[in-house]
């Protein structure tokens, strides 16, 4: 194991120029060009926040929330922002293989480097939203300020990263073999979106009130990660050390069973794609 | 460990799965229902491409794979390209291997041609700085010099593939591997690559080359394997390799074309238009002999062949004429004769009889010819006209063109060096 992914380290510049391919590739012939990176996360923000703050309330009467109006916008995008890098990247990774079977098939080629690319390339576009983060934080923030435990972030992201990346192999693995997969999974990853406190916040007093509720939401691995950034983001505390700790090994654990999955398959890649 | 061959294969043996009625729909939900989900990951039924091949080529040699559709030489090239792995055997390569089983591959259509040239650069694995130095000679090379910085979308197939030739060829391989790939390119850039390949064989450079292209693979070529089902049927010297090939190709091309004579004679016997006449003179068993008296349908085009027929009057006839007719494929006649042209006046026929004709050599070009045999009155009044009834084929090694290749030799004076190929060895 250890000598594979030396071996990756190889391939950085094989995996450095595959992303800043995708990414040039991605924008060319569109209007707006590398803003759709903004652009894309600032619209759902926007749909979720008038969804959220002005029709549920609306129509429910109250909706029991830690933030209002514009925070409540500053806490949905801490959550969402990591999401769309997590779920974007599972989702293409189920696809990666088909769209390079190419590369697979005429040329001999590490092909573990294609779901590292997908992981990598959403990462960027995550990382190009944590300006706009800011940005909202700093200007726009009522009870929400920029604290020095913003710095803390990055353990999420390093958390976020290497379970991601090991759900990515996984499934870039399976789908060769399973194709409906595909179609099950944007479904499962909508499940999972509201399984996980993005839009709702875990310490909000109904969830906490909830025994049940409480238990499920821990077991799932996403909470931690989220939570990592909206406590460094929006509650200016440091990530919950336990929780992350474990979760890291729970990714880590994750990334082994996916990498195992996907060098155990990879030989039925090039006849199978 | 220095080894003494740059490629030594051992046994290699490669099994693919045959897609049965279970895999065809495989799906996760059928895989948990049945619960064959690990069962099914099993290859259940198979089929060998490759049946135990074993074979080393030696430094700087140049190595060509022939054999029919389906033999196994893609899949051979393959395995020694290291992107699919053999069922069981071994290879063991040294050095850098460049493999140009498909060109482009990995392009990306919306970024532009330099972009691409870079990218697929380091997909072949070489270096930032490697490429930079020599991107001027591969867009140079590829002929791309006004396009390079358009998007690969707007390309037509032949700038694609140039360009793909051009990044492969300058990865500066220790082996290359090439697989029919040239079949593209056009009649200029062709040649262009024959070159770069004469080039890396003058380096020392080793070459594996698979291809359909005889008159090519004898031409660049030091030793020849022929592959026939899997297993190699004959390695040597290319020009015996290539003749027994060709020879076996031929003999089962006669099988086929004997089969297909037979079904088209009972073709004939159903469609009554391509014969007519008033039967007073009949005209039976037309066959096509060679010159040790064998029925035959293909032949050389310098080979002799004789037209063999029976005929047979019911009553006595003095106003006859016989004739032939040879017409290729398109229907335009090649070559027609009869004996009142040639000047011979029909005196009396009654009974049997038969007619030979001799054709000492054909001399017409590569290719699939109709054959038409008549009697008829010196007026056109017909007894028995044969029309397209039967077939043979004219096969050649050399691909010259026309409808009938014309007796000639070559002469050159002095300053003019020609070697004629194929006489080397």
């Amino acid at each position: 194991m250890i000598k594979k992914l030396k071996e990756l380290y190889k391939f950085r510049q094989l995996i450095m120029t595959l992303v800043s391919r995708e990414l040039k590739a991605r924008y060319r012939g569109t209007v707006f060009g590398f803003f759709w990176s903004f652009i894309n996360p600032l619209l759902l923000l926007l749909v979720y926040s008038v969804v959220f703050t002005v029709i549920i309330p609306g129509s429910s009467g109250r909706v029991d929330m830690d933030f209002k109006g514009i925070d409540y916008a500053i806490f949905l995008f801490s959550g969402l922002l990591p999401w769309l890098w997590f779920s974007s990247s599972i989702l293409e990774s189920s696809n990666v293989l088909f769209v390079h079977g190419n590369l697979i098939k005429k040329i001999q080629f590490p092909i573990e480097v294609l779901p590292i690319m997908v992981v990598l390339t959403n990462m960027v576009h995550f990382v190009l939203g944590i300006p706009i983060l800011l940005i909202l934080i700093v200007f726009l923030g009522k009870t929400i300020g920029l604290t020095s435990w913003v710095f803390f972030f990055p353990i999420a992201v390093l958390v976020q990263f290497v379970f991601a990346m090991g759900l990515s192999f996984l499934v870039s693995a399976l789908t060769v073999h399973f194709r409906d997969l595909k179609d099950i999974l944007s479904n499962l990853l909508t499940l999972w979106f509201f399984c996980t406190p993005i839009i709702y916040s875990s310490l909000s007093e109904r969830i906490q009130s909830v025994p049940w509720i409480k238990f499920a939401l821990n077991l799932n691995p996403m909470t931690h990660i989220i939570e990592g950034y909206q406590y460094t983001f929006v509650y200016s505390s440091l990530p919950h050390w336990k929780k992350m700790s474990v979760t890291f090994i729970v990714g880590l654990l994750c990334f082994y069973l996916g990498y195992l999955i996907f060098d155990k398959l990879r030989d039925t890649f090039v006849e199978e794609v | 460990m220095q080894q003494s061959s740059p490629v030594i294969a051992t046994d290699i043996v490669k099994y693919y799965k045959k897609y049965s009625h279970k895999h065809k729909f495989l799906t996760l939900k059928s895989a948990l229902v049945n619960r064959t989900l690990f069962s099914d990951l099993e290859q259940d039924e198979k089929f060998a491409a490759l049946k135990g091949v074993s074979f080393n080529v030696e430094e700087g040699k140049t190595l060509s794979i022939i054999g029919e559709n389906g033999s196994g030489k893609s899949t051979m090239l393959k395995i020694l390209a290291g992107i699919s792995k053999p069922t069981s055997g071994e290879i063991v390569t040294r050095g850098r291997i460049s493999a140009l089983i498909e060109l482009g591959a990995g392009f990306h259509p919306e970024i532009s041609g330099r972009e691409n040239v870079f990218i697929n650069g380091i997909i072949l694995g070489l270096t930032k700085k490697k490429i930079q130095e020599r991107m001027d000679e591969i867009i140079k090379f590829a002929e791309l010099e006004d396009f390079i910085d358009n998007p690969v979308k707007s390309y037509s197939s032949g700038m694609y593939m140039r360009l793909g030739f051009s990044i492969a060829i300058n990865v500066d391989p220790d082996i290359l591997l090439i697989d029919e790939v040239l079949a593209v390119g056009d009649a200029s850039f062709v040649p262009k690559c024959l070159d770069k390949i004469n080039e890396f064989k003058r380096k020392g450079k080793t070459i594996i080359f698979v291809s359909h292209d005889l008159s090519t693979v004898d031409r660049i070529s030091d030793e020849v394997i022929w592959l026939k089902d899997g297993k190699i049927e004959m390695r040597g010297y290319p020009k015996r390799v290539i003749d027994a090939y060709l020879e076996y190709i031929g003999k089962r091309d006669v099988k086929k074309a004997e089969t297909q004579h037979r079904e088209e004679e009972q073709d004939a016997e159903e469609n009554r238009e391509k014969r007519w006449g008033s039967k007073e003179i009949e005209i039976r068993n037309v066959k096509m002999i060679d010159k040790t008296g064998r029925e035959k349908y293909i032949y050389d085009a310098d080979e002799s062949f004789t037209i063999e027929f029976d005929v047979h009057a019911e009553k006595q006839e003095t106003d006859f004429v016989f004739g032939i007719g040879i017409f290729n494929t398109e229907g335009i006649s090649c070559y027609g004769t009869n004996t009142f042209i040639e000047d011979f006046k029909s005196l009396d026929i009654s009974g049997k009889g038969k007619i030979k004709i001799h054709v000492p050599a054909l001399n017409l070009v590569n290719g699939t010819y109709y054959l038409d045999v008549a009697v008829h009155k010196r007026d056109g009044y017909p007894f028995d006209y044969h029309h397209f009834q039967y077939t043979f084929r004219v096969t050649s090694s050399y691909k010259d063109v026309g409808i009938l290749r014309v007796p000639h030799t070559w002469e050159f004076s002095d300053n003019i060096k020609l070697e004629k190929k194929g006489n080397k060895e």
